[in-house]
């Protein structure tokens, strides 16, 4: 207890990047902590954050984090320009945005610390299409069914005569680069006659408000809605896997569980405050990620991020 | 009646009535008045600065003739198309829905409150209806979307898509009827009683005094009602991105999905897109379109008010 | 001239007037007043709209508890970052447009000579600058203020600065119409007495402009407390737990919080989200009766 209390104060007085051993819960972190923490990015990643800074703060009421979400290259956009210590991301970062950095003398370390799973859904009437393969979902929305896969039986015979009504994010989404990414074959391909919406919500709305409606959102909307919408399933291969927490977890929903990161700059780990925080972050992750209602990582991704944050530490 | 050459002659004698050995404060103050208004010009210089490299470099790849006459507007996407007129359809049809709503509304409460009503129910409703304006778009684009579309859908005869132009265009068009109202109202508030009565001691009516009389006396005002309250209806962008849906249309039904020049805009602005990538450059091409029309809009307007104002003293 | 004033002015117009022709007058009566329901219906119905949904939560820890996106504390949360950020913000834009817009129409009524094409210019310039869109405001913002020649950074301050430059040309073109409703026998007769060009226009014309310059600044600031997208873009946060404590504090105001908090997956925070609307609405309103007690103090008519 005493030597935990002498670590802390340590870390407090002079914001080294001495290895801790302290990480040990939400509690009992002495309060003398102080200062601002800038975070930005993703949307998607923004609670998630904003719970850390929410439970942090009750241990330590000096500390201002501010969480922004600007959107993942919004984020990275003020990240590279020193604008940020920690950004937000739901898709890793670009060449172009990593050359940004460079050129700034920023380094960071990518810090898996959730994962989604990006959900079909479909309305409540629709019994057809309870399981639907990757090559299905492609037909479906690559750029080549524009104006010509306009209805359920032409995606499988076997399907009934409706009318196919497709609703999703918009091109400026992270879910939207990922999910054309993985059933398309190439970030931003898809066709373009379908509902687009910034709001998922908005997308739930069409989704159940259309006998032949179908969309994709992230995996925290359709657990809202459950009771109005159905999650279709998606073979890969491997046979019919609905997406759940544990199937995320254990990596068998592919190819639509994607990664959730954040990236701490490493320069702002001198100020103890941004210390602090990302220690508490990483310590405590398995709390944040149940309060921001997120699906958390498995044990062997719990290491990898305990040691990659240990890592950006230890590295000069 | 009067017309530019009548104020010049106006402000010539006036300059004569006032006093001639001159007063540094006077100077300052002149000096700092301008400055205030310069600052618009500031502005917009530095609107029009942001707007035209990258205007330049997106016509260096894409051809004017494709961005004018394309009916196809897939920007973000893997193959991109750049033909505007899907938004400028857009732009147009909201705009034109939420102003044939606004702007009878509008004048008409205006003309009620300022020549029908008690001067204590005047007191009493214009606020409120200034209220209409603080409203916030999200409350419009929600209500839109839940309350408006379901009527819609349920009452008329014909197709009307989850996200149609005009729900959107309707709520938009109650949002601006206090810019039309309360400015249109305040300025016949202003027009003379000399007239009225004269009007009246001539016997005219009340309708006509108000139509004949008020109004073009007033003109100037609520013609500057109106464009300010058309200008609002283009800039908006909330609204149209919740319940006009997103998604570029080339077409003139409005009960269908459609897209606004300034939805995209915001959109594109407000997402992850890297600012020096050719795809945020589209934003600024089409704001300079935006930029342009509203230019010439405007300038048809001041025309316009300039040759029917009348000044009566 | 008082309301009383206007009340008997009222009643000798009516003696005056000719009676035209019976139906088409009632007519148009029942027309005009037509519109006035309609309008006034509309708010009615989004006012209850909003209440029904927000009601839920309509308690005092909207003001008292800070926000939190923790799902199970949701009932807990307030919007108190965002309700005194509001206030910062609105508080300053406030300061800043309303003279500056003021001025600068004095200038383009009283002492700019319609002739020369730079005032004709700076006219059409003002009226083209409502129709930018608001982004476009927190573009120009990023790269001026923000950053840029100001620098000022992502905070209260140049939140202000943005959204004043937005809502300006509202408070120019209200404002230049007020003064130019003023008779000009007005300003005629205080310049044979003698006075001075300013000394007019601040003690004959703007005492007599100020409802309509009042009308000017309750649509202006009614149109700046709503806005989100252009602060998205200069740094206001979606998430903040603390009050602004200065002009260089980082902040988020109501929209934002409203905008979030309508995104997320749960519907605890959407309830929260109309909440805030409310109490937004209830700022707007508070802001709005003083101005309107001042645009009342000061009505005449001529």
């Amino acid at each position: 207890m005493a030597i935990a209390a002498v670590l802390v104060a340590a870390l407090a007085a002079c914001g080294s990047d001495d290895d801790d051993g302290s990480s040990s819960g939400s509690t009992n972190t002495a309060p003398q902590l102080s200062g601002a923490i800038a975070v930005d990015g993703s949307s998607t990643v923004g609670p998630l954050t904003s719970v850390a800074a929410d439970l942090f703060k009750e241990d330590n009421p000096n500390v201002d984090v501010t969480v922004g979400v600007s959107g993942t290259g919004g984020g990275f956009e003020k990240f590279c320009n020193g604008e940020t210590d920690i950004s937000d991301a739901s898709r890793p970062i670009e060449d172009d945005e990593k050359a940004a950095c460079e050129s700034k003398g920023i380094t960071y370390a990518e810090l898996q610390v959730a994962t989604d799973a990006l959900t079909i859904v479909v309305n409540k009437e629709n019994d057809w299409a309870q399981c639907l393969t990757v090559d299905q979902l492609k037909k479906m929305w690559e750029p080549a069914a524009e104006g010509k896969i306009t209805n359920w039986n032409q995606v499988d015979p076997s399907f009934p005569d409706e009318k196919l009504e497709l609703f999703g994010p918009g091109t400026d989404s992270g879910t939207f680069d990922y999910f054309t990414a993985e059933i398309n074959g190439e970030e931003g391909a898809s066709r373009t006659d379908y509902s687009p919406s910034e709001d998922d919500n908005v997308t739930v709305q069409g989704v159940t408000g259309t006998k032949g409606g179908l969309g994709y959102f992230g995996f925290s909307y359709f657990e809202e809605n459950q009771d109005t919408l159905t999650a279709v399933q998606v073979d890969s291969g491997n046979g019919c896997v609905a997406p759940s927490a544990e199937t995320a977890q254990d990596g068998s929903y592919a190819p639509l569980s994607r990664p959730l990161f954040i990236y701490p700059k490493k320069e702002s780990l001198t100020q103890p405050q941004v210390l602090g925080f990302l220690e508490f972050y990483v310590a405590n992750i398995d709390d944040i990620v149940s309060e921001a209602a997120f699906i958390p990582l498995n044990d062997e991704q719990k290491a990898k991020l305990q040691s990659d944050f240990d890592t950006l530490k230890s590295a000069s | 009646m009067a017309s530019v050459t009548g104020e010049s002659v106006r402000g010539t004698a006036r300059r004569s009535l006032g006093r001639t050995r001159p007063r540094y404060g006077e100077l300052i103050i002149k000096v700092l008045l301008f400055l205030a208004a310069g600052l618009s010009v500031a502005t917009t210089l530095a609107i029009v600065a942001s707007l035209i490299p990258p205007t330049v470099e997106f016509f260096q790849r894409v051809s004017p003739i494709e961005f004018f006459t394309g009916t196809d507007w897939t920007a973000l996407f893997k193959n991109p198309k750049y033909g505007v007129l899907p938004l400028v359809a857009g732009t147009l049809i909201i705009t034109g829905v939420a102003v044939l709503i606004a702007v009878p509304l509008g004048l008409g409460t205006a003309i009620y409150l300022s020549e029908y009503a008690h001067p204590r129910v005047r007191a009493f409703f214009k606020p409120i209806l200034e209220v209409l304006a603080g409203i916030p778009t999200v409350v419009y684009g929600f209500f839109a979307l839940v309350a408006i579309t379901p009527i819609l859908q349920d009452y008329l005869p014909w197709d009307v898509d989850i996200y149609n132009g005009f729900a959107a265009a309707f709520v938009m068009g109650i949002m601006i009827i206090p810019t039309v109202a309360s400015l249109s109202e305040d300025a016949m508030s202003a027009v003379p009683h000399s007239l009225r009565d004269g009007a009246y001691a001539l016997g005219s009516s009340r309708m006509i005094v108000s139509v004949r009389v008020v109004v073009p006396a007033a003109l100037s005002g609520i013609v500057a009602a109106v464009i300010l309250a058309i200008s609002r209806a283009i800039g908006e962008t909330m609204i149209v991105a919740i319940a006009a849906g997103n998604r570029p249309n080339w077409g003139w039904n409005p009960f269908e999905q459609m897209a606004t020049m300034t939805a995209y805009i915001a959109g594109a602005g407000q997402g992850d897109l890297p600012t020096g990538s050719f795809e945020y450059k589209t934003i600024f091409a089409v704001g300079a379109l935006l930029f342009t029309m509203t230019f010439v809009m405007n300038l048809i307007s001041i025309r316009l008010v300039r040759k029917y104002r009348e000044v009566y003293e | 001239m008082s309301a009383d004033a206007a009340v008997i002015r009222a009643a000798v117009t009516r003696r005056l007037e000719g009676t035209g022709r019976p139906l088409r007058e009632r007519l148009f009566h029942v027309l005009l007043v037509t519109c006035l329901v309609v309008a006034v219906l509309f708010l009615v119905v989004l006012l209850a709209y909003v209440l029904a949904k927000g009601w839920d939560r309509l308690d005092s820890r909207l003001w008292t508890e800070q926000p939190t996106a923790r799902v199970r504390r949701v009932d807990q949360s307030g919007v108190q970052s965002a309700i005194f950020g509001t206030i910062w913000v609105i508080s300053l834009t406030a300061l800043f447009c309303m003279p500056v817009g003021i001025a600068a129409a004095i200038y383009l009524e009283e002492y700019a000579r319609p002739e020369l094409w730079v005032n004709r210019l700076i006219e059409l310039n003002i009226q083209n600058l409502a129709a930018v869109p608001s982004i476009v405001y927190g573009i120009l913002a990023l790269g001026f203020i923000a950053r840029g020649p100001l620098g000022l950074g992502f905070t209260v301050l140049t939140a202000a600065i943005t959204l004043s430059l937005l809502v300006l040309p509202i408070v120019i073109i209200a404002s230049r119409e007020a003064i130019r409703a003023v008779p000009n026998s007005i300003r005629d007769g205080s310049l044979a007495l003698g006075a001075t060009r300013w000394q007019t226009v601040r003690r004959q014309v703007l005492p007599s402009a100020v409802p309509g310059i009042a009308t000017g600044s309750i649509l202006a600031l009614s149109r700046a407390i709503g806005e989100a997208a252009p602060l998205l873009l200069i740094g206001a946060a979606g998430f903040i737990a603390f009050n602004p404590d200065g002009l260089d504090s980082r902040f988020t105001v109501l929209p934002i919080q409203i905008f979030n908090f309508v995104r997320l997956p749960q519907a605890a925070f959407h309830t929260l989200a109309w909440a805030a609307i409310v109490i937004l609405l209830a700022i707007l309103l508070v802001m709005n009766s003083l101005a309107i007690y001042i645009r009342n103090h000061y009505q005449q008519r001529w």
